[in-house]
């Protein structure tokens, strides 16, 4: 599909960077390739996914330690040029850790580990990431978290509020997060992340396709 | 050079909740332990270090636990030194 590629990075703990290959490659045609977490060379993929896992095993916080590795310096000049991120589970917590994206997800309030399908509203559909053409729609995705909690204080809540920054919202919240929130992006558009994994909904064999938008979007030019 | 031994210590911010805590202060309350108006858990990690004086030290520590050992956003944190 027009020649572009999508970076899957994986770290040391990383467990969804093959999901994300199979369902671009598998579901939607899209090229993409493994990016090791030691290259800083992005100058061949055109977008790029940090999937979800245990980066590092998740020592000292989720996303800490990934946040030195050369791949995520690399990134600050891939995001600066409008490129696409996506940041997926762990991911998102990589993107918050290493603040291309505001607040930190801590530990679900219940302490479970929660391993279930969650519908979300579409909040708001900056940067195209999804198909917000209905006032208000609602996909369903599934979660696989621990540490899921989105936290913020009341400044960024506000500034995320007021600038159409969030992307995803729980209808029944699951993990105690603020505001509901599920997903964010940054102010430009061009960096999502998400706690849901559109990756694990992309074939209605496994239950079900509200996934492949947001993949797909990926290589939105 | 001098050497420092540093504990540090960091802890979830008092506006974040802290269910693992919550989860332990519930367990105590059922051991029987009387009194427990709150209960917050937080790491703390040893560092031995060295470095020309307390000043250069303290600012390669300021700089570990501002960028690393503690997520601002969501914790806060302090240290003692001791020179070895």
């Amino acid at each position: 599909m027009d020649n572009l590629t999508v970076g899957v990075v994986v770290f040391p703990g990383s467990n969804c960077d093959r999901d994300v290959s199979w369902a671009l490659e598998g579901c939607l045609d899209i090229r993409t390739k493994y990016l090791w977490h030691e290259s800083s060379d992005l100058s061949d993929v055109d977008a790029i996914v940090l999937p979800g896992g245990f980066s590092y095993g998740d020592y000292l916080r989720c996303g800490a330690i990934a946040r030195f590795s050369p791949l995520i310096n690399a990134l600050d000049e891939f995001v600066k040029s409008g490129k696409r991120v996506l940041g997926i589970c762990n991911g998102f917590q990589i993107l918050t850790e290493s603040g291309f994206l505001p607040g930190a997800l801590v530990a679900n309030k219940n302490l479970n580990f929660i391993c279930d399908d969650v519908e979300l509203d579409i909040v708001s559909s900056k940067g195209g990431w999804f198909n917000n053409v209905d006032e208000k729609q609602t996909i369903k995705l599934p979660i696989a978290h621990g540490e899921g909690r989105y936290y913020c204080d009341s400044d960024t809540l506000k500034k995320l509020v007021d600038n159409e920054l969030i992307a995803l919202r729980y209808k029944n919240n699951p993990n105690g997060s603020s505001f509901d929130i599920a997903g964010i992006t940054n102010e430009k558009g061009n960096v999502l992340g998400l706690m849901p994994h559109p990756e694990r909904a992309c074939d209605e064999t496994i239950g079900g396709t509200d996934g492949l938008f947001t993949l797909k979007s990926l290589i939105l030019k | 050079m001098d050497q420092f031994a540093v504990k540090v210590f960091v802890r979830l911010r008092p506006s974040v909740l802290d269910p693992a805590g919550e989860a332990t202060k519930s367990a105590s309350i059922k051991l029987g332990a009387e009194g427990i108006k709150s209960l917050r858990i937080g790491k703390m990690i040893e560092v031995k270090i060295e470095g020309n004086g307390e000043n250069e030290v303290r600012g390669k520590i300021d700089l570990l636990c501002d960028r690393l050992f503690a997520n601002t956003v969501i914790e806060d944190y302090e240290y003692f030194l001791e020179k070895l």
